[in-house]
């Protein structure tokens, strides 16, 4: 029988919660990694016993760990994320230019085919590659040292490649997202990148309509329609259908189209999911109700999901990275907040149900479908 | 041998409870004894100093025989109850929130 492991980072540690397919009894392991942060955990699609996590600390700095038993026990593995070169400069928050300087992994973004390479998106914006199990990292230095690159500013949260996309129908095609840059595509591996943000709108930036620059929060792509991709940004949640070249809004009827995370329905490639924010200043759900918003026009037409979830006094938020599809046959929908929930949906978001309550701020969930 | 007592999260990492010992050869300096401790943890490497400068992480702070040894030079000897192993060399996460 089918079964779920979900990965959840979390500010002081990790979770692993796993259930059979029906979703409703859950088995809750952890803190892994007590009393550090644990940006994200992500499993091998290629072997998904082998796991790998993000763990950081203001004082001790940045650790990854390893597991290669589905995160019964874990192993620190290559901790040394080098800027390839002489690193330059990226724009500070006053315009001033600012050294590149690594402060954590954001994102694990582990191969479809081989579970010893995984690639990592790290602050200051980089993106790094390791072929052996993440003993060793190599940056992939054509992203930040693309030609905007001097321009670049740190978001709120830091200057974060949070972000990756393995495109497994285009060979060598990848997608990055970084904040507060844009969006950036490569199609040889990773070598070399372009902008893709012809269509994006910032206010609060010089030229509105500038080719970087946009805070950019999430990207989301439906493997069986490769070239169309969702985008929460900061403001507006927008879609391109030729592969990032061109961006149209599809905020349509949501209450607010200010979030962090999206996420496409594991069957449906026009079933797109996310969570309504009030505004950059409050970062909590509009009337204190938090609802997922779903679309299954692929964007513009969103209908509120609230059966299970908390429609008074809500005041939580839901990170970028903290929402995730499962796929079995009735797709699975979760999310954490930080205020240390993290929601199941086993019928692709019609109705939730906590399966925690009370852990750590949540940072990431990830989920594994195991046959 | 020489005495260090790691911060509770790096004895959580190293798998060690309580005091670890190094063997030092040569003089006992800061740079020796971290380098010691590294090579018997190599998970350590880059939670204390800089894996490549050798920089003191900012919030990682050295102590001895009660003074702060964070901000003297790296070469320089160690205290002698910290060469006899009478005392121990400690490695303190700055009280700095959290």
């Amino acid at each position: 029988m089918s079964s779920v492991r979900v990965l959840v980072g979390t500010r002081k540690g990790a979770f692993v919660l796993t259930s059979d397919g029906k979703r409703e009894q859950w088995d809750v392991s952890g803190p892994h990694f007590p009393g550090w942060e644990i940006y994200h955990v992500k499993g091998s699609p290629a072997d998904p016993s082998r796991l790998y996590a993000s763990q950081s600390s203001g004082w001790f700095g940045q650790l990854i760990q390893r597991s290669d038993d589905g995160g019964a026990s874990w192993e620190p593995v290559g901790n040394e994320f080098r800027y390839d070169g002489e690193p330059g400069t990226h724009q500070w928050y006053d315009g001033t230019p600012h050294p590149w300087e690594f402060a954590r992994v954001w994102h694990l973004e582990p191969s479809p085919d081989d579970p010893d390479t995984v690639y990592a998106g790290v602050e200051d914006a980089g993106l790094f590659k390791s072929t052996d199990g993440g003993r060793s990292w190599q940056e992939l230095p054509g992203l930040r040292t693309h030609k905007s690159g001097p321009s670049w500013q740190p978001g709120a949260g830091g200057m974060c490649l949070h972000t990756i996309i393995l495109d497994r129908s285009a060979p060598g095609r990848m997608f990055a997202a970084i904040s507060a840059a844009g969006a950036f595509r490569s199609d040889d591996g990773g070598g070399t990148w372009q902008p893709v943000n012809q269509g994006l709108h910032s206010e609060g930036i010089p030229d509105e309509d500038a080719e970087v620059g946009h805070c950019v929060h999430r990207i989301a792509q439906h493997p069986d329609r490769p070239s169309v991709l969702y985008m929460q940004k900061h403001w507006d949640v927008m879609r391109s259908d030729d592969a990032g070249e061109h961006w149209h809004e599809v905020s349509g009827n949501l209450p607010t189209d200010f979030g962090f995370p999206i996420d496409v329905h594991a069957h449906e490639p026009d079933t797109v999911y996310v969570v309504p924010i009030t505004s950059d200043s409050y970062h909590f759900p509009p009337e204190g109700k938090l609802r997922v918003y779903r679309s299954k026009t692929g964007g513009d037409e969103w209908e509120p999901l609230t059966s299970g979830l908390p429609q008074r006094d809500c005041y939580v938020n839901v990170l970028r990275d903290a929402m995730a599809v499962d796929s079995l046959d009735a797709c699975g929908v979760y999310f954490g907040t930080t205020g240390g929930q993290v929601y199941v949906s086993a019928d692709a978001g019609d109705n939730w149900a906590p399966i925690v309550r009370d852990l750590p701020a949540v940072l990431s969930v990830e989920v594994q479908t195991l046959s | 041998m020489i005495r260090v007592v790691l911060p509770a999260h790096l004895r959580v990492l190293a798998k060690v409870d309580g005091e670890v010992t190094v063997q030092v050869t040569g003089a006992v300096t800061q740079r020796a004894v971290l380098d010691a401790l590294e090579a018997s943890y190599p998970m350590l490497r880059g939670t204390i100093r800089d894996q490549r400068s050798g920089k003191r992480r900012a919030f990682v702070r050295f102590f001895a025989c009660q003074e702060d040894l964070s901000h003297e030079p790296p070469d320089d000897p160690l205290p002698e109850p910290v060469v006899a192993g009478t005392e121990p060399y400690l490695i303190v996460g700055a009280m700095a929130g959290g």
